[in-house]
């Protein structure tokens, strides 16, 4: 028996949630004195409850109350006690905004749903949706509980087609459900079986806790052990982390997922550091290898057969995103990817399409909003192995984090790896970088100039090549607009297009790097996290962010190719500066007044030069 | 058996966060209070780490109106383990009765914790809070970002998905964690019998003295308790079911003396475990209010 059940409540108050959560907390023993007192004392406008009764919906009260004085609760945990032992976690999302986020939070660590139906209102669109959600987070199996049967009579006819509707829906979804029968108002089968209902001899709700059992968890062929932390004493070294398939024992071989070096186990330590002859999936384990081999915070150890079978390292993954920040997804932005320990820098280059929750069909899609459900394709700037998320929640789940503000802005659920991908390796060529910047006696380096259009980058960018160009130094410039008439001349203006710009205009500043060029980049990148993404694409001490900073007016005075007077007259809605907001660096590695002298700037961009280290 | 289970899977549950805020962040440090969580969390940071040490310091922030009791044990259980512990106490020195309970939290607690995170630049801060110690609690994430001076936006609040914690932390912003957050008090005494753990004698029953305030039991520690003219403390059998600042602390009469009495008596006993904390009151609103400001 599995001796902690996690549940996902679904359903809303007017479905009576409350109060059948209410009657297991008061008989689990997860209400005080106080709590009792007070459900005895109060009476909601229209209640019928007799006095001097419990109304068990005030139990779980303190949290509606909340909500009322528009204090958020998004998800509340409750605990109940069952008189077998059996712990059971209740997640419940009460609240009605930010619901699809909300359910999802609850559902991601749900072993079971119990799912309430109306049965003066039967299946609804509410339903599906719950099961929709639930489904997708990988939760299998439901308990439906019929509610409110006490307003129908106990007519079994109106329970039997309203349990056929409910399996048909949780099967639509692939997901399998026991029905109840129930009032939670009167407690029929609730905790207690009721003689208002005796053509039905299944198990109460409570019953049904206590006896569920969840799938077996993964077999061998799952191994996974993710490594949390290094752990080192006195000529030990031990990695540590939590069992997430296995078991794991001494004497096994494993493989460092991504690494590719392969050892085998010596010691396997439980919590306190004993020696234990094996662990199971959840136990926290430090592991001995037998060799000295180099593994880190955010390895993955698994037998080296699973590595032919689906989790060798790709950097291209489909995956099902739901995305809960306010701000959209923005393609060609670099997010990070955490996966449980590890974190790598991923870039959505495809949304596939919009979910439309309760019909679960796909919709055409460019960006996804707060709440939207879409299926993307996304890379990582490194392999990682991540698993399909329906075999395997721990390993195959990953959120996306805003790398500015570091909201979590999306939870990603891995569809398969992109063949794509896999087969991408990139070949180690003999002529390197170094060498060709050696050839060229310099070292290369990339200055990326952003600013207001009209700021003066391109005249700047031209005086800075002059001057190193007659110092026998080869440079390259890339200027916005000379690159949008080519390579990029399929991009707009929108956010999304200009994070795909600068991410081009990146890449290729890259590989002039590695050409063994001094690279100076010309362009607005008016996003701070676009910007982001482009450093991080280069070694610190390779690339230098330098702002322009130009007062608007001046820009406005100049306007060389004519762009403010056009967004004026309304032509330009994208404009930067005037349609679309230009976030300036927060830490640049120069600030150079793009009003001054040309001279002077050119001098300080060249002190920028100079100053950055001779070795990246 | 069941309840074991349970205790193994609330452990390794808390060994897993622990273990993620050592790898995650610059300068974690753990928050101990002296009391009974404080004690469990402290043993599984030890168990966490084993045969290595527990890589972060250990801050008590001290109102200086702790029990004697309560700072003695401190210092042994730092003796004992081998503990990097960091005493903060506020020099400006306020009382529960010069001003008041609340002013009194706010000045020797909250701004003394904000200011001594702040000094030492922590980035993420372990705590002992459970969910059900109250019922505004139930919603906390395990993972709570707190924003520039410490202050608690229940609005930026980060989604928690499977055990993935974001913790990616913006300029200015800090972490809380909470280990035992899925814990139940009587979890928490039966982990501490299961593990030996020892804890503060207060929590027993003993005869104390002690003088009735507004129907609270409150133990006279020392001279400073200011008595009405002609009152005594009394000797009574009382323990304690939390433990704070002795003045701001009711005692329940009792007659629970070991470990298994303590945990007998929890299970008949239906009454809210903060009922004794004199500071709480006046609503679910309370915490709510106190944490939007920095408090733990």
């Amino acid at each position: 028996m599995t001796a902690m059940l996690r549940v996902i409540a679904c359903g809303s108050v007017d479905d009576g949630k409350s109060t059948l959560i209410g009657r297991l907390l008061a008989h689990a023993g997860g209400a005080t004195e106080e709590q009792l007192d007070h459900a005895r004392r109060t009476r909601r406008g229209g209640s019928t409850i007799p006095a001097g009764a419990v109304d068990y919906s005030l139990l779980t009260d303190g949290l509606e109350a909340e909500h009322e004085q528009g204090i958020t609760i998004d998800v509340a945990y409750l605990f109940l006690d069952l008189p077998s032992g059996r712990r059971v976690i209740i997640a419940d999302a009460p609240g009605h905004e930010q619901y699809t986020r909300n359910m999802a939070v609850a559902a991601s660590t749900a072993d079971v749903a119990v799912l309430l139906v109306d049965a003066a209102k039967g299946v609804r669109e509410q339903t599906r949706r719950h099961l929709a959600i639930c489904a997708l987070m990988g939760v299998r199996a439901v308990i439906a509980v019929v509610n409110k049967l006490d307003a129908t009579g106990y007519d079994q006819a109106v329970f039997d087609r309203l349990a056929s509707e409910a399996q048909a829906a949780a099967a639509g979804f692939d997901v399998a459900a026991s029905v109840i029968p129930a009032s939670a108002l009167n407690g029929d089968n609730v905790v207690e079986r009721s003689p208002n209902l005796p053509w039905y001899d299944g198990p109460t709700l409570l019953g049904a806790l206590t006896a569920w059992e969840p799938p077996r968890p993964g077999s061998a062929r799952d191994y996974r052990l993710p490594v949390q932390y290094v752990i080192r004493a006195d000529g030990f070294r031990g990695l540590a982390g939590t069992v997430t398939g296995g078991p794991v024992r001494p004497g096994d071989t494993v493989a460092v997922a991504g690494g590719g070096a392969t050892s085998t186990i010596d010691r396997v330590l439980g919590p306190g550091g004993h020696d234990l002859g094996q662990a199971g999936p959840g136990t926290p384990v430090t592991v001995t290898l037998a060799d000295d081999v180099d593994v880190r915070r955010g390895d993955l150890l698994t037998t080296p057969g699973a590595l032919g079978d689906g989790l060798s390292p790709a950097t291209a993954y489909s995956a099902t995103l739901v995305w809960t920040s306010e701000e959209p997804l923005r393609h060609g932005r670099s997010y990070l990817l955490l996966a449980g320990p590890r974190t790598v820098p991923a870039t959505v280059t495809a949304v596939r399409g919009r979910m439309e929750v309760v019909s679960g069909r796909r919709l055409a899609a460019r960006t996804l909003g707060l709440n939207d459900i879409g299926t993307v394709e996304l890379t990582t700037d490194t392999p990682v192995s991540l698993d399909g998320y329906q075999a395997c929640r721990d390993t195959g789940g990953f959120l996306l984090v805003d790398r500015v503000s570091k909201e979590t802005v999306a939870a990603g659920m891995v569809r398969h790896a992109l063949r794509r991908g896999r087969n991408v390796v990139p070949h180690a060529y003999t002529v390197d970088r170094d060498a060709r910047q050696r050839l060229k006696g310099q070292r290369a380096r990339v200055l990326w100039l952003t600013g207001l259009p009209g700021a003066g980058k391109s005249t700047i960018a031209n005086a800075l090549e002059r001057r190193l160009h007659g110092m026998g130094l080869h440079t390259y410039v890339l200027d916005g607009d000379n690159v949008r008439s080519g390579l990029n001349k399929d991009l707009g203006f929108t956010p999304e297009d200009r994070a795909e710009n600068v991410r081009r205009v990146a890449e290729l500043a890259r590989i002039l790097l590695d050409a063994g060029l001094i690279v100076i980049v010309a362009l607005v990148s008016p996003y701070r996290a676009d910007r982001a993404t482009a450093r991080s694409l280069f070694q610190p001490g390779d690339f230098a962010e330098v702002w322009v900073d130009t007062p608007a007016e001046v820009c406005v005075r100049r306007d060389p190719k004519g762009l403010y007077a056009q967004a004026e007259a309304g032509r330009l809605p994208n404009m930067t500066g005037l349609g679309q907001v230009y976030e300036p660096p927060e830490h640049p590695d120069l600030v150079v007044d793009g009003s001054g002298s040309l001279d002077d700037v050119t001098d300080e961009l060249c002190g920028l030069l100079d100053g950055m280290p001779a070795e990246p | 058996m069941a309840e074991e289970d349970v205790l193994d899977m609330l452990e390794a549950e808390a060994i897993h966060v622990l273990r993620e805020v050592a790898g995650a962040f610059r300068r974690p440090v753990l928050l101990y209070s002296i009391g009974k969580d404080s004690s469990v969390l402290l043993h599984l940071a030890v168990k966490a780490f084993a045969p290595g040490r527990m890589p972060f310091p250990v801050l008590h922030v001290d109102t200086g109106w702790k029990f004697r009791e309560m700072i003695a044990f401190r210092d042994e259980t730092a003796r004992r383990l081998g503990l990097d512990l960091r005493v903060h106490t506020n020099p400006e020195g306020a009382t529960p009765f010069t001003h008041g309970a609340h002013e009194y939290t706010r000045i020797m607690k909250t701004v003394t914790l904000r200011r001594a995170l702040d000094d030492s630049g922590f980035d993420a801060a372990i705590g002992g809070a459970r969910r059900d110690e109250e019922r505004s609690r139930a919603k906390e994430r395990i993972f709570s970002l707190r924003q520039p001076g410490h202050r608690w936006d229940p609005r930026s609040q980060r989604p928690e998905f499977w055990w993935s914690a974001n913790t990616e932390l913006a300029d200015g912003q800090t972490m809380r964690v909470f280990p035992l957050s899925n814990w139940t008090e009587l979890d928490v005494w039966r982990y501490i019998r299961r593990e030996s753990i020892p804890v503060v004698p207060l929590y027993f029953s003993a005869p104390r003295p002690v003088v009735e305030r507004n129907g609270s039991l409150i133990m006279v520690d020392d001279e400073r308790y200011p008595l009405s003219p002609g009152e005594q403390p009394r000797l009574r059998r009382v323990r304690f079911r939390t433990l704070g600042c002795y003045p701001l602390t009711a005692a329940v009469e009792s007659k629970a003396e070991t470990l298994d009495e303590v945990i007998d008596e929890m299970r008949l006993d239906r009454r809210s475990e903060r009922a004794g904390r004199l500071i709480d009151g006046e609503g679910g609103a309370s915490i709510e209010s106190k944490k939007s400001e920095g408090y733990f």
